[in-house]
């Protein structure tokens, strides 16, 4: 397992490598300048901005630049924001639990539906259930996120009044704390949940059908294992291999859906962050947060992998 | 069937020439197709919202941006069946507008991405060298990249100079179709390239290749028509990714300029007054919603209808 490990991690350095130099060529092409906002400001003289431009070796070449830009990087100097008037690091470090914590809740989520409804669904194919489930599964996953969590609004918070529709500063203290902060998460775990959850259910019960007739199985059965033994150990144990790779090619979209999550219920999180910094121009907190969440998708991926060494022994050897 | 040879020349004498019974692929497809119930339905409900959008304007003669504080903020009535936004515009004739450039953003990316995705697929499947794999290694590279994030960033970057060189609704749109379309083509090539490795080493090419048919006859004209099933399932669903991705920008107050009122633009505007105008909302909400659902039908439909495997 460890050298599984070390060598996942080392065939991931190459693809973040390679993200940064997407990010890098992107931000090169632009045209304006990232201290624009400098050059428009009268109260700074020419002078200064050109010895700003040599202090941060703006006119170097660009390999110059990105070699610089990626030392300083990994060497946790990502610079300082513009609009909040603190180091980046920071600012994505204060930021950074709430989107995980609502991603990950949300993942959880999708799993407890996803599960039960597709492996039900493919032990009883074209049934009733079945229909229903795939059906519904279309719906999830034809509803964008940002009109789920308005609906969510609108049902929940303006007819209903059950729950908060944006975050805001809780006095609370004790339990009430805690509760409070779970009440107004719940409405973005389940928008992002369900929707994970809809195209997740379809990806296990395709799985799940495509082992379930498979001759290991029958043989579990006839050596009188109980039902239930044979489809959580035997069946989706199996299953899972394909569907976590699916999971994890879905990442991106994931985090795609966390911003505008984020975006609506005005969540504290690096995805609203993204946003408000690029309202504000604020040039070295948007590649900051965009190299973060290329990093959560590398590392997402990662996670995958581990799991796939996990269900699957026969990769471990290989 | 046209183009079949005949065994010999004396074939078509002892079969007197009935009437041809019409058999083709494409037919065979639609056959298939017309099967699945809730994807016909979708196809009906798709090409509906096209025409609706497409003629629209000749019958709702209501101008986009007729302010009219009179009548603002209110719901549906005979004169505005979708309600009035705060400056009391019609929301049905601005919805209109911006169902025709929702599907113009959700067509051409799509084009994009089949374009770029079939090419680097193509070659990667055609490469016998380092080719292939280092094509490979760029799409595995892309498909791990944050896409919204990404689109965020490029927009931000270049949303000034593109403006100046096509206009402030051209400009936009070149730039949204053009990112939209290059994060969307890994699935794609991944798909081509693994159709053609299996096509390129079937006797049928092999005996075009015999018959010195160069590289390129022999993917045009004989392997990439076969590969195009999956191809153009994966395109359906990729319309309405783009039409979602377009939706998404618009609504995050990124995408369209304010006064293009895409359906995401509505949704952004409409957020603040979901508690008085909820009609506000919910009818561009709808409307993407049955557009997307409609398409990912149609995709179901003609997975069905265009995989030769599936047994009906």
């Amino acid at each position: 397992m460890g050298r599984y490990l070390a060598k996942r991690l080392l065939i991931a350095i190459p693809s973040l490598l390679g993200i940064s130099v997407v990010l890098f060529t992107v931000l090169a092409l632009a045209p304006g300048d990232p201290f624009g906002e400098l050059a428009t400001n009268p109260a700074v003289p020419p002078e200064v901005r050109a010895a700003l431009r040599v202090k941060f070796g703006l006119d170097d070449p660009v390999a110059v630049r990105y070699i610089r830009w990626i030392v300083a990087m990994l060497q946790g100097d990502w610079g300082f924001s513009f609009a909040s008037r603190i180091n980046v690091d920071t600012l994505i470090l204060q930021r950074l639990p709430a989107t995980l914590f609502v991603i990950g809740s949300a993942q959880v989520l999708a799993l407890l539906i996803a599960l039960p409804v597709g492996t039900y669904a493919a032990m009883r194919p074209y049934s009733f259930f079945d229909q229903i489930a795939s059906t519904l599964s279309f719906v999830g996953f034809s509803l964008p996120t940002f009109f789920t969590g308005l609906l969510f609004i609108l049902i929940f918070s303006v007819q209903l009044d059950w729950l908060p529709f944006v975050y805001r500063d809780i006095d609370a203290t004790g339990w009430r704390w805690y509760w409070e902060h779970l009440r107004q998460a719940i409405m973005p775990i389940c928008v992002l949940g369900l929707f994970q959850a809809a195209s997740m259910t379809r990806y296990v019960r395709s799985a799940v059908l495509d082992v379930i007739r498979l001759d290991y199985v029958t043989t579990a059965r006839a050596k009188g294992l109980g039902e239930r033994i044979v489809i959580v150990k035997h069946v989706v144990r199996n299953a899972l291999i394909p569907v976590v790779t699916l999971v994890a090619l879905q990442m991106p979209a994931i985090f795609g859906g966390a911003i505008v999550t984020e975006q609506i219920f005005r969540i504290p999180g690096i995805g609203s962050l993204l946003i408000s910094a690029i309202l504000a121009n604020d040039t070295p907190v948007i590649m900051a947060v965009t190299f973060v969440f290329a990093c959560l998708v590398v590392l997402f991926n990662l996670i995958a992998d581990v799991l796939y060494g996990w269900l699957d022994p026969r990769i471990t050897l290989g | 069937m046209d183009g079949s040879i005949l065994a010999s020349p004396s074939a078509e004498l002892a079969e007197p020439r009935r009437k041809p019974r019409q058999f083709s692929p494409w037919l065979d497809a639609w056959r298939r197709f017309r099967r699945h119930r809730l994807a016909l339905i979708s196809a009906i409900i798709l090409l509906t919202m096209i025409a609706a959008v497409l003629l629209a304007p000749f019958v709702w003669r209501v101008a986009i941006n007729d302010i009219d504080f009179a009548e603002h903020l209110k719901g549906p009535t005979w004169n505005h069946p979708f309600g009035t936004d705060d400056l009391g515009q019609d929301i049905l004739a601005r919805m209109l507008y911006g169902g025709r450039i929702s599907l113009a953003v959700g067509l051409s990316a799509m084009a994009v991405a089949m374009l770029v995705g079939t090419t680097i697929g193509a070659i990667a499947g055609m490469s016998r060298r380092w080719v292939g794999p280092a094509l490979m290694w760029l799409t595995d590279l892309f498909l791990s990249l944050p896409a919204l994030p990404l689109l965020l960033l490029v927009i931000y970057l270049f949303r000034d100079s593109l403006k100046a060189a096509f206009g402030p609704e051209g400009g936009v749109f070149v730039m949204i179709v053009v990112v939209i379309g290059g994060l969307r083509w890994m699935p794609v090539a991944r798909l081509v390239r693994a159709q053609f490795l299996s096509l390129r080493e079937k006797e049928f090419v092999e005996a075009a290749r015999a018959l010195g048919a160069s590289r390129l006859r022999q993917v045009v004209r004989h392997i990439l028509p076969n590969a195009l099933g999956p191809v153009i399932v994966a395109a359906t669903i990729d319309v309405a990714a783009a039409i979602i991705a377009e939706s998404t920008l618009s609504f995050l107050g990124l995408g369209f300029p304010p006064d293009i009122p895409t359906w995401g633009r509505i949704l952004f505007d409409a957020k603040d007054y979901l508690d008085i105008a909820p009609y506000w909302a919910l009818f561009p909400g709808g409307a993407i919603f049955l557009t997307v659902l409609s398409i990912n039908f149609i995709g179901d439909g003609l997975r069905d209808a265009l995989d030769p495997r599936k047994v009906m």
